[in-house]
């Protein structure tokens, strides 16, 4: 950028406030906390109780997403039928749907007086206020991140490189663990750390489907807003924590787009 | 012997196509891209299941639309060379070889990777990732890949189509060899009619879904059925002994008489591929002073008109082809039975070592 014409000048400009704006808030967490403060405040009972159960319920809520989600994206994205457009876009619902439509729509369908709710107390199941209804709330709305990624990357494995592995003797659930997962296995692992990252931040639907008891259903997010009236510092100590957390993933997830195996056709 | 007949619709074309392969033999499918050569192939190996088909191996029944069979591609065991090679890209070069051996043993396995990669010279390689190696080494790993399992029948999707033209001799040259020496059906799909001819002992037409003409290279070079296969049949093959001749020359004694001289260095048994467009044709005993070495005696079997040129077979006694001009074709009075002197430079000549018991 050598030539310093007005137009260019306006271009620096609005990066310029972009990046003041969306980083002075990170900024001010970390700069309102203290190392000290932030120690003790993770020390709070409030705090640990949070911590350990958002490691939990998003763990949990992963390994269901993985589990049940990769299949069902490899099936979106190697095989052609009718409506396969409006699953998609079906699946993909829960993106944009509000947090808080979001915990009505679970009340409806697996709360108490939900569709499922009768079906689920004979079976004797109880999610609303509990830690597994936070685990489905999870998985609502962070599942969505992972099979859109899950599917773009099977879909850009080279379909002859799953024809090679089934005229070498391979069946198709061989083929599928020994070659699909490895070639999409950058961009499977992309939208894992996507998933978790929503996960961790979940805040509506957990408060309105799961509420906001400690140690119980009180993840990182639930527990920041309660301490914010509360305890000051310690809501920012969780805050700095969840930061930290989240820009691990986003680094994680820019390094993994990187990863020359993607679309390995070559 | 691989028997195959599919019927099926593809996106442009309704393709029908009916081929048997003996043990030991290779047909090429030669045909323009998108005349469904690829789409047979892949029926074959189990990749494309047709809409009405049968499909035989060595006794075998692999798909019989009609009794509802249609065994799937792992239990076929075609060998199958992708266009793009298809390896996998996160493995190495002898995983990619070992990923269809049945040993159980992973020491054995490698062994056996190993064993084979040696066999096409690039043992050192077996621990570079696809994407270290050149088009010519990931040709080879493909090979050996193929190889590996013993396949039921070879099957080979453009083989040469990845590669440049430097590499593309050399690879041929290998794949002649793998081709020879293999005691399986192999069928090779190429849109080169030279190709075909080099590696094929017999080649089939396909267009437009079906196969139009069926013969040796030579014979459909000089006898083609239609004008497409005429146009098609780009280069004639000529077969013979080659050794060293003067001026660093090498000169080809061609099977059942007739000698040629070319550029290319080569010993021993070869294929000799010239253009038709390269050879003149003269009334037989003329002796204008020419720069061309080679003059062939000749007897006109056909003359295919193709728009304002002509396709002219001759025997010599093996089968080749001339193109002239159709105001040549008047002012020589060419017709079958005429006997000409067929005029051609050793630049134009392209040498084609071939194993000793191929045709």
């Amino acid at each position: 950028m050598s030539r310093r014409t007005p137009f260019a000048l306006v271009l620096a400009g609005a990066l310029a406030l972009a990046l003041a704006f969306l980083t002075l808030p990170i900024v001010a967490i970390f700069a309102d906390t203290g190392p000290d403060e932030l120690a003790s405040s993770l020390g709070e009972p409030v705090a640990r109780d949070a911590l350990w159960l958002s490691l939990r319920t998003t763990l949990a809520a992963l390994a269901i997403i993985v589990v049940v989600g990769t299949p069902a994206a490899y099936l979106l994205a190697t095989r052609r039928f009718r409506g396969r457009d409006l699953v998609t876009t079906l699946i993909e619902l829960p993106l944009v749907l509000p947090p808080a439509v979001a915990g009505i729509g679970l009340l409806a369908a697996f709360g108490p007086q939900g569709i499922f709710g009768g079906w689920l107390e004979d079976a004797g199941v109880r999610l609303v206020l509990e830690t597994a209804g936070v685990i489905v709330a999870l998985t609502f709305v962070s599942a969505p991140f992972y099979l859109r990624q899950a599917q773009a990357a099977f879909a850009a494995v080279d379909p002859d490189l799953l024809a090679a592995a089934r005229t070498l003797g391979a069946s198709e659930a061989r083929a599928f663990a020994r070659v699909a997962i490895p070639c999409a296995g950058p961009g499977i692992a992309a939208g894992l750390a996507l998933a978790w990252g929503r996960a961790l931040g979940e805040f509506g639907a957990t408060l309105m489907f799961a509420g906001s008891f400690q140690g119980i259903t009180q993840t990182v997010p639930l527990a920041i807003f309660a301490e914010f009236n509360r305890d000051f510092p310690a809501a920012l100590a969780l805050s700095a924590v969840l930061v930290c957390v989240s820009a691990a993933l986003l680094l994680s997830v820019k390094l993994l787009a990187r990863t020359p195996l993607l679309g390995g056709g070559a | 012997m691989l028997a195959a007949a599919v019927e099926t619709r593809l996106r442009h074309l309704e393709l029908a196509v009916e081929l048997e392969v003996e043990s030991g033999r290779c047909i090429a499918l030669a045909g323009p891209s998108g005349a469904g050569k690829t789409s047979f192939l892949r029926a074959v190996a189990g990749l494309l299941s047709p809409e009405r088909g049968r499909v035989e191996c060595d006794g075998g029944v692999w798909l019989d639309t009609g009794r509802g069979v249609d065994v799937p591609p792992e239990a076929r065991g075609c060998g199958v060379l992708f266009q793009q090679y298809a390896l996998f890209p996160h493995l190495t070069a002898w995983r990619n070889v070992a990923f269809g051996l049945h040993e159980s043993d992973r020491a054995a396995r490698r062994s056996r990777a190993l064993e084979l990669l040696e066999r096409f010279g690039i043992g050192g390689l077996a621990e570079a990732r696809p994407a270290e190696l050149s088009g010519g080494e990931r040709q080879r790993v493909a090979l050996a890949r193929a190889l590996a399992r013993e396949p039921t029948a070879l099957l080979l999707d453009e083989p040469l189509a990845a590669l440049d033209a430097t590499t593309r001799a050399a690879a041929m040259r290998e794949l002649a060899a793998v081709v020879a020496a293999t005691d399986v059906p192999t069928l090779l799909v190429t849109h080169e009619f030279a190709e075909a001819s080099l590696l094929a002992d017999e080649i089939a037409i396909v267009d437009g879904g079906r196969i139009v003409q069926r013969g040796t290279a030579s014979a459909l070079s000089a006898e083609p059925a239609s004008a497409f296969v005429a146009d098609f049949a780009g280069a004639s093959v000529l077969v013979g002994l080659a050794a060293p001749g003067p001026d660093g020359l090498t000169v080809v004694e061609l099977d059942g008489g007739g000698r040629v001289t070319s550029t290319d260095l080569v010993n021993g048994p070869v294929a000799v591929a010239a253009y038709p467009w390269e050879i003149a044709l003269e009334p037989a005993g003329a002796t204008a002073e020419s720069s061309a070495l080679n003059h062939l005696r000749a007897t006109v079997s056909s003359v295919t008109v193709i728009g304002n040129r002509a396709r002219v077979g001759l025997a010599a006694p093996q089968q080749f082809a001339a193109e002239v001009t159709g105001a040549s074709l008047m002012r020589l009075g060419l017709e079958p039975g005429a006997a000409v002197t067929a005029t051609f430079k050793a630049t134009a000549t392209r040498l084609i070592p071939r194993p000793a018991n191929g045709s």
